[in-house]
């Protein structure tokens, strides 16, 4: 017979104290890993609900930046580098250059290191004949974006027309009822139809735009170009011009810069206050759901003591239950010669056995509400293993931290028990 | 193995001090049956749990095993009580929860690490108690009931037995055998204190005294 085989004998036989104290140390314990459980799945889903939000407001962004990117495409360009003979006159009438200068311009600025502007765009533009079609055009002659050297890639804002190709405006196209793929003949050139566009509702309706070498060998201009489009100036405001004008002047000394675009800018200015907007949005759904711990938290920090001393009390309650029915038990073991420590380790046993048990049922019973009441709250589920928690580290807080409690709990009821006189008892009974 | 001189002892009672031993000498030698007869309340049962180490006298000198229990410190005085004596009480102080084999083993508890269990076993054969041994409490007469005590109280090979009224709620059959068990122990070289109100002691004792309000009259 030893202390052990005793206890559990003890404990089958008196079930219901056992259980309710059992019950109350899982009680405790469940309340305290259900709201740690809580707590982190809020943060769980606070770091998810940020998370989709800034992949929402990325997403948003870059929709923004290609609307305006297109915007600026369908509106016109920030600044058009023109030949400094070029008359403003002229080409405001007739929306393209009748000057040229050279096209060795563009690899200049590229290579320049110039900060204000990006995304070059050589061209080459005409009003001409249509001689195989008998209609009047624009033909364009481009070449696609050249490279800043000095920064990193960009995706260009204009993909090239292959050399061979052409590409047609809404009214051409319709008109002439051609499609991608058709073959057209221009100034005797056969050319591939690449693309042919929507209805924009301005001059590019009624534009061809080919190979720039091209282009440049119908038109009879080798080695020129009439335009350089220079996209998304990074000059912002009233200083943003006079800025690139002299930065882009002082690089190729023979042309003059001309503003093409402040609808574009108010985009992108509106783009950035989105941006801001959505970015104060994030801030405020963070800051709300750190209130919402706070307020979560607190109330934890008030509940939280309160059910673990209501559950303590009513361990020692039953604990004093325990020993006064145990009584005659205690007076017949001191008198058999059981030593008062003996006593003390027996009763402490049990109450280390009600905290071990407790504790553990009360962390499967904790997890489980909280992921429970957890889901519900915050609408999704969560699996156990994604809160990150140290399940082991956790599990045995909770059980050496019920042991504990129980022992606390305890300990006057075991105090009473190992101090009961013998004598006192026998003669009593 | 037990002797008493002068002990005294009285409580503090709402109306003054209550005597319950007065100036009690007397010793119990190995191969005595000493019965103390009395009748209730006359302190016999303070008597015994004193010569137990289980009451402080309040003076006088006890010796039990050529040992004074009081002046030992409480550890030492269990150890004493394990080794030296057997308690058995009228209400038999049976663990309810453990069988009748259990109950017997459970003295071994006062001395832990000694494998009491083929001990156990004469012990239930010899109290005729073998068909019961994994019978709790409630399911056995109070003659079982004695005679598990007394089995329980013999387990640790004691050299005195202290016996408050053993046969108190017992018949007469079931009485007589348990005196048959205490004289064969008394006769096997251990020695008995006994108190009872019961005459029939008398016969089995080797030796009686009287006691009245708390003190030995003949």
């Amino acid at each position: 017979m030893t202390i052990w085989n005793l206890l559990i004998r003890e404990i089958l036989h008196r079930k219901l104290n056992f259980a309710l104290s059992v019950l109350s140390v899982m009680v405790a314990s469940g309340s305290l890993v259900g709201a740690v459980v809580l707590l982190r799945i809020h943060d769980i889903h606070t770091n998810e609900l940020l998370e989709q939000k800034q992949a929402e407001l990325t997403r948003q962004m870059a929709q923004l930046q290609d609307d305006t990117r297109k915007a600026m495409l369908n509106l016109g360009f920030n600044v058009v580098i023109l030949p400094k003979d070029q008359n403003l006159n002229d080409w405001y009438a007739e929306d393209y250059a009748s000057k040229y200068m050279p096209e060795e311009y563009v690899d200049r600025l590229a290579k320049s290191g110039v900060v204000t502007v990006r995304h070059f765009l050589p061209s080459l533009q005409q009003k001409i004949e249509w001689p195989e079609r008998k209609r009047t055009i624009i033909l364009v002659g481009a070449r696609g974006e050249v490279p800043e050297l000095h920064k990193n890639p960009v995706k260009p804002l204009v993909q090239p027309v292959p050399p061979g190709t052409i590409s047609l405006g809404y009214e051409l196209h319709r008109s002439m009822d051609i499609k991608a793929g058709d073959k057209v003949e221009l100034m005797g050139r056969p050319f591939t139809v690449h693309a042919c566009h929507k209805e924009r509702g301005d001059k590019d309706d009624i534009t061809a735009w080919i190979y720039l070498s091209e282009a440049q060998e119908l038109l009879n201009k080798p080695g020129l170009i009439n335009a350089i489009l220079a996209l998304e100036c990074l000059c912002i405001g009233e200083e943003g011009l006079p800025l690139i004008r002299k930065e882009i002047t002082t690089i190729l000394p023979g042309t003059q810069v001309i503003e093409r675009g402040s609808e574009v800018i108010a985009r992108a200015e509106a783009r950035i206050k989105v941006e801001e907007q959505a970015r104060v949005s994030i801030q405020q759904e963070k800051d709300a759901r750190e209130n919402l711990r706070e307020v979560r938290e607190h109330l934890a920090s008030i509940l939280i003591p309160v059910v673990v001393t209501a559950c303590a009390v009513w361990i020692a309650v039953l604990g004093f239950t325990n020993v006064r029915a145990r009584r005659e038990e205690i007076g017949i073991l001191r008198a058999l010669g059981v030593c008062s420590r003996r006593i003390l380790v027996m009763f402490l046993s049990r109450h280390v056995l009600v905290g071990v048990l407790g504790g553990a049922l009360g962390f499967g019973a904790g997890m489980l509400a909280a992921v429970y009441f957890g889901a519900a709250r915050e609408g999704t589920p969560v699996r156990m293993i994604e809160t990150g928690l140290p399940f082991f580290g956790l599990l045995l807080l909770s059980v050496a931290g019920a042991a504990a409690l129980a022992v606390v709990a305890g300990w006057i009821p075991t105090m009473v028990a190992t101090r009961q006189d013998p004598a006192d008892i026998l003669r009593s009974e | 193995m037990i002797t008493f001189e002068n002990v005294n002892r009285w409580f503090d009672g709402t109306k003054g001090k209550v005597t319950a031993l007065k100036d009690i000498s007397f010793s119990v030698r190995p191969g005595e049956l000493l019965a103390v007869r009395g009748p209730s309340g006359c302190g016999k049962t303070t008597l015994l749990l004193t010569a137990g180490g289980l009451l402080r006298p309040s003076s006088g000198q006890i010796s039990l095993d050529g040992r004074d229990p009081y002046q030992l410190n409480p550890e030492q005085r269990s150890q004493l009580r394990a080794r030296t004596i057997g308690f058995v009480f009228q209400q038999f102080h049976l663990i309810p929860y453990l069988t009748v084999r259990q109950n017997i083993l459970a003295a071994s508890l006062a001395m832990p690490g000694k494998d009491a269990s083929a001990r156990t076993d004469y012990l239930i054969s010899h109290f005729g108690l073998d068909d019961r041994a994994e019978h709790v409490p409630a399911q056995l007469s109070t003659g079982e009931k004695q005679r598990t005590a007394l089995a329980r109280a013999l387990l640790n090979e004691p050299k005195v037995i202290l016996a408050d009224e053993p046969t108190g709620n017992l018949d007469e059959d079931n009485a007589q055998t348990v005196f048959g068990y205490l004289s064969q122990y008394v006769r096997d070289g251990g020695c008995v204190l006994l108190v009872t109100h019961d005459a029939q002691a008398a016969v089995h004792a080797t030796r009686t005294l009287q006691m009245s309000q708390g003190q030995l009259v003949g």
